[in-house]
């Protein structure tokens, strides 16, 4: 095996240091007296090569080349090389949590960079090193709007991704929380009723910008009506798309959290994603999660550490602000790097690349007879529409014409059954569009 | 030290994007637009490769330097994984793919994956089955206490509501324990540094859900008395969880599950050699006994008869959903790899090794640093710089004055129950000639503390800063550039 460098001459003058012969041995001077297992079901070590062979022939039966319509959450973004360049630098990615700053100042000056990347991007004071996903931050999110307002119930709309609620559900079974659940209406809104909804017992109100259906909404009213009530306004976003919309700070969110899986890293089925934290100062000290300030050092240099460390669990333990250790902090190098080299125009061409290609999708698509719009409001990169089937049915015959179409939202949606949600990134080309609309059309 | 920030120049691109193919219509109204553009730097894509370049150089890695951080298992990451994990079949598959109709066919081999470690690591812990979704350890952790309370409540017995955790726990346990809606309570370890027995008696009883126990513990030892821990605990109505950070030191040659544990985490960056980065992304699959497989989370990949695979929901005694898709793929996929190569008679060489390797630096380094419980380890072993302290030397000098001979310190002041703490972990891929220079450098350390102690009282002097004010960071939080 090519990992342990030990020779038999090695081992034999280590057992002399540590008193044994043989590591049977070895094991019983440690305690374990009792015999190794059989792992009758395991096989015998492969080389290097036929482990790469296996995994190529794996990865090969993964259907990759479809023509990706599909988003829900997760996007299908242009990656420059040399983000995973840098990221593939291994004074990087073999490193560990930097709690040795003189050894780590190149992660805790990314740190730093990236944090100030988010705050820039949601226009907030503050924001955390990384949590594990869109939907764990989400939880996150809530849970400190509860140990500000000690209050237990949280306002949330159907509009914030299912996946995240369901997760947010999961987390809070054991928990005294009470999850109102405002259902999105017709128009994918839920402005009126959230606000409803919001009461003096509320700890906060949380929405999705843009919300699920892609569509983009003003917020100021809602989250002066949380403030009002004494509750707080929790936001969870799309980042790329914070490069043309008005930034979250700047509509009253308290808390503005999300998947930073479409800056920069793939999407590989499902993970390592980024999820992505950004607070008020007046709660600094109630956020989760690593934060790195800027400090000097005994000569008075400029540097970085890991601060604010008395809300952590390795000082705190029960009563720690999260559970959180590692994080994804390699992720958030790579949302760094990717935003350093897309830069401040470069970002707002994708955004508005995505939100021309997706007018231009949902207008080819309109022409479909029996395809009728859902949500006649402003959107950016993804829209619902109407179909005259069941669309799990339709994008199920659209995989063998080549495009994943879609995300039928009847699966969690069950009254939106003929409901497909479509994501146009700007990977996508006019070519790809209109094939796309033509095979719609000669599906239904 | 300079930001990115402070290399922008106005109009400077760093990045090449399609031109629009399609009317440049202004798709978003107005009243939505920010009216300001957010102040991302404006770079050229070589400033962003020298910039970062540049900070890597200020990094200590384990392909940079021998990182003994015990607890943290920091060995050799195989390269061929990182080429794995980018394949465009694995690295551009959106996860949604199977939820769509006819869409199980379209990810086979990512679903292979999955199965194919969760089978591995299953034999490997002794266990019925295994949930790879967990995103670290903690959130394994807080995913097995989650099924800990799932149990209780399935068996009608809501009076549990403590979760016991040893003094010599990581902050996590505690932590995870907490945000699954436990009282935790702690339990005293004795002077060999087991668990105390009659302090665990004391506390059990009909409230207590179970007990959360790290194996090999914290102090780097096997506790004699694991089978017995497990046996009281069942035997008062609670579940067995056992943490696994330190599995390293016995995987291969000791399963949990024969134990007598009902649930389990590994961290798939430690034993399974997946990279640290920095601190994520991690992995912290969770294995469980027969009894708790009804509440684990869903999805679950199952194989069918015809050797396809499929996701599987139908589970309704589920704890639910833990994690947005299935796990930290592309983790999962490195330590497959890593599985594979090593296979059933490379584990076991794994612990050997990994343990030999810690009892070595012990014995040699005994003579020089006081250890607490002066007992035959496991993959770590665990010094208190009391006797250095005595001159005014403490572990975090130690620490530092490591740094300038070229080595990452060791974990300091963990666990909490050792004062002056110096957690030292080799693991099993550095070689002796290595190890060897190490321990040179450290009772070198040794010997400067007894000579010449404000030598290392003013380490690092070879970094690119040298001790930072951390009141000073804490006090007057500076935490972003806000432009």
């Amino acid at each position: 095996m090519p990992y342990i460098a030990n020779t038999e001459a090695d081992v034999r003058e280590m057992f002399r240091t540590v008193g044994c012969d043989s590591f049977e041995q070895m094991w019983e001077k440690a305690q374990i007296k009792f015999p190794p297992p059989s792992l009758d079901t395991l096989h015998s070590g492969l080389s290097e090569y036929e482990v790469v062979r296996h995994l190529n022939e794996l990865a090969a039966r993964n259907a990759t080349q479809l023509v990706n319509f599909l988003g829900a959450g997760y996007y299908d973004h242009i990656i420059p090389a040399a983000v995973g360049e840098i990221t593939g630098r291994s004074e990087f990615y073999t490193a560990y949590t930097p709690y040795q700053p003189e050894a780590s100042q190149g992660t805790l000056q990314a740190i730093y960079e990236y944090q100030s990347m988010i705050c820039r991007l949601t226009g907030l004071f503050v924001a955390n090193a990384s949590l594990y996903d869109g939907g764990t931050a989400l939880f996150e999110a809530m849970m400190m709007a509860g140990r500000i307002t000690r209050r237990r119930q949280a306002v949330i709309s159907e509009a914030v991704s299912p996946i995240f609620r369901r997760m947010i559900e999961c987390y809070s079974s054991n928990l005294d929380i009470e999850l109102i659940q405002v259902p999105a209406g017709t128009d994918d809104s839920a402005q009126q009723r959230l606000m409803e909804a919001i009461t003096e017992n509320t700890a906060c109100v949380i929405v999705q910008y843009p919300n699920v259906f892609g569509t983009i909404e003003a917020w100021e009213e809602v989250t002066a009506h949380a403030h009002a009530k004494g509750a707080l306004a929790v936001c969870s976003c799309y980042p790329v798309a914070l490069a043309v919309l008005t930034p979250p700070g700047e509509m009253g969110f308290d808390i503005v959290t999300g998947e930073g899986q479409s800056i920069g890293i793939p999407l590989s089925f499902g993970g390592p994603y980024l999820g992505f934290m950004a607070t008020t100062e007046k709660y600094m000290r109630k956020m989760p999660g690593r934060i790195c300030g800027r400090t000097v050092d005994s000569d008075g240099k400029d540097g970085f550490v890991l601060t604010l460390q008395t809300r952590e669990q390795h000082i705190r333990r029960a009563s720690a602000m999260s559970n959180i250790c590692s994080n994804e902090n390699l992720c958030a190098l790579t949302a760094l790097v990717y935003l350093c080299c897309m830069g401040k125009q470069g970002l707002i061409d994708v955004a508005e690349l995505c939100a021309a290609k997706a007018a231009f999708a949902r207008g080819e698509i309109l022409k479909i007879d029996g395809v009728k719009p859902v949500g006649g409001a402003a959107f950016f990169n993804e829209f619902v529409i109407s179909l005259p089937v069941d669309a799990a049915e339709v994008v199920g015959r659209m995989i063998d014409k080549g495009f994943a179409a879609g995300f039928p939202l009847g699966r969690y949606y069950p009254d939106r059954k003929n409901q497909l949600l479509i994501a146009v990134t700007e990977k996508r080309t006019r070519e790809e569009i209109k094939a796309l609309a033509n095979a719609l059309e000669a599906v239904l | 030290m300079k930001l990115i920030f402070s290399i922008s120049r106005s109009g400077r691109r760093g990045s090449s994007i399609p031109k629009a193919d399609v009317p440049e219509v202004n798709a978003i109204p107005q009243q939505f637009r920010r009216k300001k553009s957010a102040e991302l730097p404006e770079v050229s894509e070589q400033e962003v490769i020298r910039h970062f370049t540049e900070l890597s150089r200020k990094n200590m890695g384990v392909d940079t330097n021998f990182y003994p951080l015990g607890s943290c298992t920091m060995k050799y990451n195989p390269k061929f994984h990182e080429r794995i994990a980018a394949l465009p079949g694995f690295a551009e598959l959106h996860p949604l793919l199977p939820q769509l109709r006819h869409g199980g066919g379209l990810t086979q081999g990512a679903l292979a994956v999955i199965y194919g470690a969760e089978r591995i690591l299953s034999e490997l812990l002794g266990f019925s089955a295994c949930t790879m979704q967990p995103l670290a350890g903690a959130h394994g952790e807080l995913a097995g206490v989650m099924l800990i309370a799932a149990y209780h409540k399935a068996c009608k017995d809501d009076r549990r509501k403590i979760m016991l955790i040893p003094d010599a726990a990581h902050g996590t346990n505690p932590a995870s324990a907490a945000v699954a809606g436990f009282d935790t309570v702690e339990i005293a370890s004795d002077s060999e540094g087991n668990v105390d027995l009659d302090d665990l008696k004391k506390h059990l009883g009909p409230e207590v859900a179970g007990l959360m126990l790290t194996c090999p513990n914290t102090l780097g030892l096997f506790d004699r008395n694991v089978k017995e821990i497990c046996r009281l605990v069942h035997e008062a109505g609670g579940l067995c969880y056992c943490d696994g950070a330190n599995f390293n030191a016995i995987i291969g040659r000791v399963r949990p599950g024969d134990l007598g544990f009902d649930v389990m985490h590994v961290n798939l960056h430690k034993t399974f050699s997946t990279p640290h980065g920095g601190g994520g992304p991690g992995s912290g699959p969770v294995g469980v006994a027969e009894k708790l497989v009804p509440y684990l989370p869903v999805s679950r990949v199952a194989k069918r008869s015809d050797g396809t695979y499929a996701l599987e929901y139908d589970y309704p005694e589920s704890i639910g959903y833990i994690a947005p898709f299935y796990g930290n793929f592309g983790i999962i996929l490195r330590a497959y790899a890593y599985m594979l190569t090593l296979g059933k008679e490379g584990f076991r060489r794994v612990s050997e090794n990994a343990v030999l390797n810690a009892n070595y630096i012990r014995c040699r380094l005994a003579p020089y640093y006081d250890q607490k419980y002066d007992r035959f380890s496991m993959h770590e072993c665990v010094f208190s710089a009391s006797r250095q302290v005595a001159k005014g030397v403490h572990a975090l000098d130690i620490a530092k004055a490591l740094i300038d001979r070229g080595y990452h310190p060791p974990t300091i002041y963990f666990p909490l129950i050792v004062p002056e703490a110096l957690m030292i972990e080799p693991t099993e891929t550095e070689s002796k000639d290595t190890i060897d220079s190490f321990i040179e450098a450290m009772i070198e350390i040794a010997r400067l503390a007894e000579a010449n102690p404000e030598q290392i009282q003013q380490a690092p002097v070879t970094t690119p800063v040298k001790r930072m004010d951390e009141t000073r960071a804490a006090r007057s939080p500076v935490v972003a550039d806000l432009g």
